[in-house]
């Protein structure tokens, strides 16, 4: 399963940096999106993944009594997720307040180069 | 110690609220400050020439080393006393020579903070505390020459000092710390008795290179002399200031400092006499060629400083006794020179000597200021300048090699070059026939030309009675400087010997070469032909190749486009994390330890795949959205195969909120419109996954590596030991980590906060809602 | 969107889901759940009923603006770091009552700080969600 869910990683990465090569800020911050969930499977992928045990202690013991799921990376990708909702959130009203400005989609009609930088 | 350096400053920032308060009546206070401290340091004399150092030590980072040390010793008294002493002559020419000049609370404000910097330079027993003052120097002078700031010749003269300057002042940075790591202290008066291990460090030639770098930038020597003159620009209280005692001197103090740890040894002794020896030679000719008041007084300045190094570079005693009397000399004739041509630049309002002359007879005690001035400067008996040429030549005569010879004729030629521009610029002006356009000329103020004088006049009191002047300020300045005790006398007469006639045939020959040098437009523009080969010519190419170079590379770099700057940042951690994993080796996967793939994670790894598939190519908005939660949800159902069901939770409702959100907002807007090339397309497509494959064989790599579970492991056994939680997921975020989350919900909070304001905020009527 | 079916199950679905994310706030520290989860689940049950009667309905309900709700549960979760200080322990010392309470549990400082998490997650996700739809 490992194989892949690496398959998946960088398969998300591919699209996500495809996405973020693109002219249109939607593509823009979908592909951010992609970037961020594949980071998210690649930190749980690092601690070793374990099917069917929670990191949760049984309720008569005080302690773990058998392997379980590392805790670190979900804890990270907890707060990862939680923080990736206010980015999106802001970006996209970022969004529809530029496109309400400039009436496009389109990052380079955001462009004022002066001329003497060109 | 502290405290002085501490009153400029504190008066300074005082300026920017009362500034206005003191540009008129209050004004009288200003010159009272340096006055004070001078007296304050007057008041040490007596005891630091017997020897006594006052050390002063105040916390700052001790944990680094770097802490307020202060040291009071004969080298930083003399200094400290040219520094509030001219100071305070300044202060009062400057305060009648700027009144009613817009910016003069601006002007005391820079000069304050400048003074204060120089003490602080001479003061310092730490070397991060030295540097720190070193560069307030820099910037403070900046501000001084760049003052008449709607000029552009002046903006590029601040400009060019201060490059050199700080430029200088990043060497000087880089040799200190190595000097300091090296020595494992940062007291100065520490680094004395490491001497040994100093000097014979393998890196020894590096960290005294990089600190000659700062000096030499700083003290103008050759080759980086060319800032001086274009700091001339500055008001003439500035130039007085700056080039007589202080911001020039800091690199010849850094020297003198510095002599004792790092100095006597033939890397120290060679460099300091060919750069100096080049120095005073180059600038002492050049200065003969000049018609501009100023521009004299500024090669003459920098031949003196050249002077000044070739003296610590021979290292003997007697030219660290040489050294430590010029210092005094030079500052006292020198800024008395500056402020007479100050006074004739403000009444005449011209610095050409070859327009002026006969102002004796309108500005008389002007004349008589720069007249002695000047004699000190040719070193007439009875003057200090005498005293101070003796010892030069007493130097350079008794130097152990075969080259005294070869270096007294160099000390003559360059002193004889002196004289005569001595008595261009303190001479000329004032002797033959009144020009009709200067009589109605008056004299100043008392206070313009009563500073000058008492300098001038100074000049000739020291000169009489050498001995004394020499025990109060001289004696424990060359102690310090030499390391060891000097056991200096100075005296007027030697007797009738070699040096005598030597300083007498300097005094003729640049009385002749006066006569004869007739210095005129002509001559000075053939020498400014010259300067295509000069070391400032090549500098200021050099600097602005670079210039042309950043300018190129950011019109070329920098297009203004997103996506071309992610495409560089992509394509270049692509080849370095490529070129990294290359040198990593071959790909190893263990196959035991992997967990065995079942249907269904094969049918959600499918339908993933079409959801990206999606995303890439499709030209409806509403498509490429849902698919996107569509891929969310998939990795929610990771979570919940492999035991985070908390992850999957929030996953699962966070994605269901943003895709909520898109719609909400994107409904509206039209379907994508396919702005690329194909070629474009299939580029970025090969980066794009060139890009995924390199993740995925690091990610190979690292699944390869053994995992390390201490944290983890001590996160689960003390969950409910400690926290008395038993989901350990929760415990980590409430309890272990609970500042972390505490943060976590504030950037969540201004994440809402800027959607709320984003969205209230109304824009100006150009905005279509 | 105003179906009759989701206006009626909507109007039962609230108070269900936010009991359900009362649930999962409170035993988060022994079971799956916690401040997020629960926080989010409590949005998306406003979310649900917005959409089904109107935002201006919701808000009604809620009375109170959900901007405030974020300085409310920062506040809590603040005072519950702090409020060790005042004993005289280290900030953010886990505090607890002796005797576990029916139902609930265990009640310690840590629950505060995640009760402060679920405001402010219902504060943010409210405050983004409603601002946007009510001023389209």
């Amino acid at each position: 399963m490992e194989l892949l869910l690496v398959f998946v990683i960088g398969l998300l990465y591919a699209a996500g940096v495809y996405l973020i090569l693109r002219r249109s800020m939607v593509k823009l911050l979908l592909g951010i999106m992609l970037l961020g969930n594949g980071t998210n499977i690649l930190i749980f992928l690092l601690g070793t993944i374990t099917k069917g045990k929670p990191p949760v202690i049984d309720e008569a013991y005080k302690v773990f009594q058998e392997i379980y799921a590392d805790p670190i990376p979900q804890a990270l990708i907890l707060t990862a997720i939680v923080i990736s909702f206010g980015l999106t959130s802001f970006a996209i009203v970022l969004l529809k307040r530029v496109y309400a400005l400039v009436d496009s989609d389109d990052l380079d009609d955001l462009n004022t180069p002066e001329e003497e930088d060109l | 110690m502290l405290f002085t350096v501490l009153t400029g400053l504190i008066t300074s920032s005082l300026l920017i609220p009362f500034g206005k308060f003191i540009k008129t009546k209050w004004s009288i206070v200003l010159p009272f400050i340096p006055v004070f401290l001078f007296i304050f340091y007057l008041l040490q004399v007596s005891s630091v020439a017997s020897g006594i150092n006052f050390v002063q030590h105040i916390s700052w980072v001790p944990s680094l080393g770097v802490n307020f040390d202060f040291r009071l010793d004969g080298l930083s008294l003399l200094f400290a006393l040219l520094i509030t002493g001219i100071g305070s002559g300044i202060f009062f020419y400057g305060r009648t020579y700027l009144k009613g000049h817009p910016y003069f609370d601006r002007f005391f404000g820079y000069l304050l903070l400048f003074m204060s910097a120089m003490l602080g330079v001479v003061l310092a027993n730490n070397i991060i505390t030295l540097f720190i003052f070193w560069e307030l120097t820099s910037i403070s002078s900046f501000f001084l020459i760049g003052f008449n700031n709607d000029n552009k010749d002046s903006r590029k003269s601040a400009i060019t000092a201060l490059s050199i300057t700080g430029i200088g002042g990043f060497f000087l940075l880089a040799g200190l710390l190595l000097l300091g790591n090296i020595a494992e202290t940062f007291i100065i008066s520490e680094l004395i008795d490491r001497r040994d291990i100093i000097i014979n460090h393998s890196l020894y030639p590096l960290f005294v290179g990089l600190i000659f770098l700062g000096a030499f930038t700083k003290s103008a020597q050759f080759p980086f002399h060319f800032w001086l003159p274009g700091a001339m620009k500055a008001p003439t209280p500035v130039s007085a200031y700056l080039h007589s005692a202080t911001m020039v001197k800091a690199g010849i103090y850094l020297l003198a400092r510095f002599t004792p740890i790092l100095g006597n040894t033939d890397f120290w002794n060679y460099t300091l006499m060919i750069v100096g020896g080049i120095t005073m030679i180059y600038a002492a000719v050049h200065s003969l060629f000049r018609i501009d008041l100023k521009g004299i007084l500024a090669y003459s300045t920098i031949s003196a400083l050249g002077i000044l190094t070739f003296l610590l570079g021979l290292g003997t005693k007697d030219a660290i006794i040489a050294a430590s009397v010029f210092i005094l000399v030079h500052a006292l004739y020198k800024a008395t020179l500056f402020m007479v041509t100050g006074i004739i630049d403000h009444e005449t309002h011209t610095r050409d000597i070859t327009q002026l002359a006969g102002l004796r007879k309108v500005l008389f005690p002007v004349f008589i200021a720069a007249l002695l001035a000047a004699l000190s400067s040719a070193g007439l008996p009875l003057t200090f300048g005498f005293i101070g040429k003796d010892l030069i030549y007493e130097a350079t005569l008794h130097y152990a090699n075969n080259w005294a010879l070869w270096l007294t004729i160099l000390a003559v030629a360059t002193n004889t070059a002196l004289v005569a521009a001595g008595f261009m610029a303190g001479v000329k002006p004032f002797v033959g026939k009144l020009p009709t356009q200067f009589e109605k000329i008056h004299l100043p103020y008392s206070s313009m030309w009563l500073p000058p004088l008492i300098l001038g006049v100074l000049g000739i009191v020291f000169g009489c009675m050498p001995g004394m002047i020499g025990d109060i300020f001289n004696h424990r300045a060359a102690d310090s400087i030499f390391g060891a005790e000097t056991e200096m006398h100075l005296k007027i007469w030697h007797g009738f010997n070699t040096v005598l006639i030597l300083s007498l045939c300097t005094l003729a020959a640049g009385t002749l070469l006066y006569l004869f040098n007739k210095p005129s437009a002509a001559k000075l523009n053939a020498v400014e032909r010259l300067n295509n080969i000069s070391p400032q010519h090549i500098i200021l190419k050099l600097a602005s190749l670079v210039e042309r170079f950043s300018t190129a590379y950011t019109n070329n770099v920098h297009d203004g486009f997103l996506r071309s700057y992610h495409f560089k940042i992509i394509v270049f951690a692509e080849l370095l994390l490529a070129y990294k994993l290359w040198l990593s080796g071959p790909i190893q996967i263990d196959f035991e330890k992997l967990t065995p793939i079942t249907w269904y994670e094969i049918a959600f790894v499918l339908i993933l795949i079409g959801a990206v598939y999606l995303i890439v190519t499709t030209k409806s908005r509403l498509t490429s959205v849902v698919s996107t939660s569509v891929i969310g949800y998939c990795i929610c159902l990771i979570f919940v195969f492999y035991s985070a069901p908390d992850l999957a939770m929030t996953q699962f409702t966070i994605d269901t909120l943003t895709t909520v959100l898109f719609v909400l907002v994107l409904y509206k807007l039209p379907g994508f419109i396919n702005f690329a090339k194909k070629g474009v397309q299939i580029r970025d497509a090969i980066v794009a996954l060139g890009f995924g494959v390199i993740i995925s064989l690091i990610m190979l790599k690292v699944l390869y590596e053994p995992t390390t579970t201490e944290i983890s492991d001590f996160y689960g056994e003390n969950s409910y030991l400690l926290a008395k939680g038993k989901n350990v997921v929760n415990v980590i975020l409430v309890d272990f980590r609970g500042i972390d989350t505490m943060f976590e919900t504030v950037v969540l909070s201004i994440a809402a906060l800027g959607v709320y304001s984003l969205i209230k905020l109304r824009l100006k009527s150009s905005e279509k809602e | 969107m105003k179906s009759a079916i989701l206006q009626t199950a909507s109007r039962y679905l609230l108070p269900i889901l936010l009991l359900f994310s009362f649930f999962l706030l409170l035993r988060g520290h022994y079971y799956p759940g916690g401040g997020f989860v629960g926080g989010l689940v409590a949005s998306i049950a406003f979310v649900l009923h917005s959409f089904a009667h109107g935002t201006e309905n919701t808000m009604k309900i809620l009375r109170y603006k959900p901007l405030s709700l974020i300085p409310i549960g920062l506040g809590i979760s603040a005072l519950s770091v702090v409020a060790p200080m005042i004993a005289g322990l280290p900030p953010m010392t886990g505090l607890w009552f002796e005797e576990p309470i029916p139902v609930i549990g265990m009640i310690g400082s840590a629950l505060f700080f995640d009760i402060g998490v679920y405001l402010v997650v219902i504060g943010v996700v409210l405050t983004i969600l409603f601002t946007i739809s009510l001023n389209d």
